[in-house]
């Protein structure tokens, strides 16, 4: 295949639109935890029960020709390559527990990727849906719609104390976590970020990864999301963690137009020096390509680079990750191999994106 | 921000417990997280694992150690899973909806501690399946208003709320009567 077929079908078509603040928000998520009143949740179930609850989901699906649902594929995880998987963590289309501990796991996708609803992972269902920028309440709403026609024959476990009933207790209430991916190079480079991350806790708000939980802050880019799910509404969650990530837009504006205006050339110096490493490198390791590219984008989005697309860092970064980087050469690849396969990676995709 | 274990990798890990008023916070990066973990006996440090340090409530400076507090709750075990409240304390999940009851008189102050002090929802309603909840949440409001326009003396208006009310007090009726 070549590699701009590869490109084109690897990156989520919800990825290619355009949204709010795009610039510094990558994108919005919403996930909702649903489980089946009747059903013990998955951590205890057997496989009987795990089929069960597959097929009343996937029955419902069924029943419904003409909205949303209809148009969603399912895939089983017990059918899938690990790689295959892999790639669908890496487009955080499912979760890495699904992926390697969920036998009875599977994952309904819509065809733009934007919906996907994880079956049996840590709960029953769970809804989660992506846009590009800073479109919480969009996003919220969809998901609503969503849960909504889930709901209409589904009987999800509620209580009126407790709310949404979950499999663990730091999700139960609403059920809901809702999280924004933010590039935020200029914070960084100007040590803002490390005293600002401390108040963002304390407002109930968690700062992670790009890969979630315990994973490391590549390429500068940040997921902010809520803590709590119980005692406020969905509404009041998802405008809390609004007015959080606006404030982090006008701080990180503020800090590069202060680095413009204060140390141009050496800003200049950085870009272009990573800009030269994408280009000519022939080995390189996930993080420097991940530094490299948020380096590119900044300079796209301060007109200091020209000519090149400024999805750059999100597609990029997500074809360079091992999965994908294995399932373009077809085989499985040493940490070694990839390193050298994702420097060539990057450099016919520049060329591509030049053209 | 840096590891405060290591002071070389970025911290991804932020944890912060707040004990009696004392707040703790930790800023780790997965390696010095992982090794931490190791440290209290655990292989792997996940959320479970930091909530179950929390589930140990009535002892929260006790060292982590598989038969200590819990001993006094052995006695209860969900009738619908099976799951006792020292396997949920240990793994940090419930095993079934119906764990929510069973367990209901322990759960405010785990949820309280996970939740910055809320333990009752407030969002949500499934349309379908909590339909009477619907209604009778909307019998309070009107119950509420009713009551406003009466201390007002605007009797007018506090009439036409009684006989939505009363309607929607008798559809309530008729749906439990089913």
């Amino acid at each position: 295949m070549s590699l701009e077929r590869f490109i084109s079908k690897a990156i989520s078509p919800w990825m290619k639109e355009s949204g709010p603040d795009d610039d510094i928000v990558l994108s919005s998520r919403i996930r909702l935890a649903r489980n089946l009143e009747e059903y013990t949740f998955p951590i205890l179930t057997h496989q009987h029960d795990g089929e069960a609850v597959l097929n009343e989901v996937r029955s419902h699906v069924a029943r419904h020709a003409n909205d949303d649902l209809a148009k969603l594929e399912l895939l089983l995880m017990k059918e899938l390559e690990p790689i295959q998987k892999q790639v669908l963590v890496e487009k955080h289309l499912i979760s890495p527990h699904l992926a390697n501990d969920a036998p009875y796991g599977a994952v309904l996708l819509s065809e733009d990727e934007s919906i996907s609803i994880m079956i049996n992972e840590e709960d029953h269902i769970r809804i989660q849906h992506l846009a590009s920028g800073l479109r919480l309440k969009d996003v919220l709403e969809r998901s609503n719609e969503i849960d909504d026609l889930l709901e209409e024959t589904l009987d999800f476990a509620f209580d009126e104390k407790r709310g949404y009933l979950t499999s663990c207790p730091t999700n139960v209430g609403t059920g809901m976590r809702a999280s924004v991916m933010m590039h935020l190079p200029a914070l960084v480079l100007s040590q803002q970020l490390n005293r600002i991350i401390p108040a963002i806790n304390q407002l109930g708000l968690v700062v992670r990864g790009i890969y979630g939980e315990g994973s490391e802050a590549l390429g500068n880019l940040f997921q902010i999301s809520n803590q709590m799910t119980l005692g406020k509404s969905e509404m009041d969650i998802v405008e809390d963690l609004y007015s959080v990530v606006t404030q982090l837009i006008e701080r990180e504006r503020h800090a590069r137009e202060t680095l413009l205006q204060k140390s141009k050339v050496q800003l200049e110096d950085r870009v272009y020096r990573s800009y030269g490493v994408l280009q000519n490198s022939r080995i390189i390791d996930s993080k420097e390509a991940a530094n490299c590219l948020s380096d590119v984008r900044l300079g796209i989005d301060l007109s200091l680079i020209q000519g090149v697309s400024q999805t750059i860092l999100n597609e990029l970064m997500i074809l360079t990750q091992p999965g994908f980087l294995q399932q373009y050469a077809g085989e499985r690849l040493s940490p070694g191999e990839r390193d050298i396969r994702r420097a060539s990676i990057i450099r016919e995709a520049l060329k591509l994106n030049e053209q | 921000m840096e590891c405060q274990n290591c002071h070389i990798q970025p911290a991804t890990l932020h944890f912060t417990k707040i004990v009696n008023g004392e707040k703790m916070e930790m800023h780790l990066c997965e390696q010095c997280a992982k090794n931490k973990g190791e440290l209290m006996g655990q292989n792997n440090f996940s959320i479970h694992q930091l909530l179950t340090g929390l589930l140990n409530f009535d002892q929260p400076f006790k060292k982590h150690s598989q038969t200590n507090s819990f001993t006094t709750f052995t006695s209860q075990k969900c009738e619908k899973c099976g799951m006792t409240y020292e396997q949920f304390a240990k793994i940090g999940r419930f095993g079934c909806a119906k764990c929510y009851e069973t367990f209901d008189a322990k759960l405010d102050p785990l949820l309280k501690r996970v939740h910055s002090g809320n333990h009752t929802h407030s969002g949500k309603i499934p349309k379908r399946g909590a339909a009477d909840l619907h209604i009778r949440k909307k019998i309070a409001l009107l119950k509420e208003t009713m009551q406003d326009y009466i201390e007002r003396e605007e009797f007018e208006k506090a009439a036409v709320i009684r006989d939505e009310l009363r309607s929607l007090e008798k559809q309530y009726g008729n749906k439990k009567g089913e």
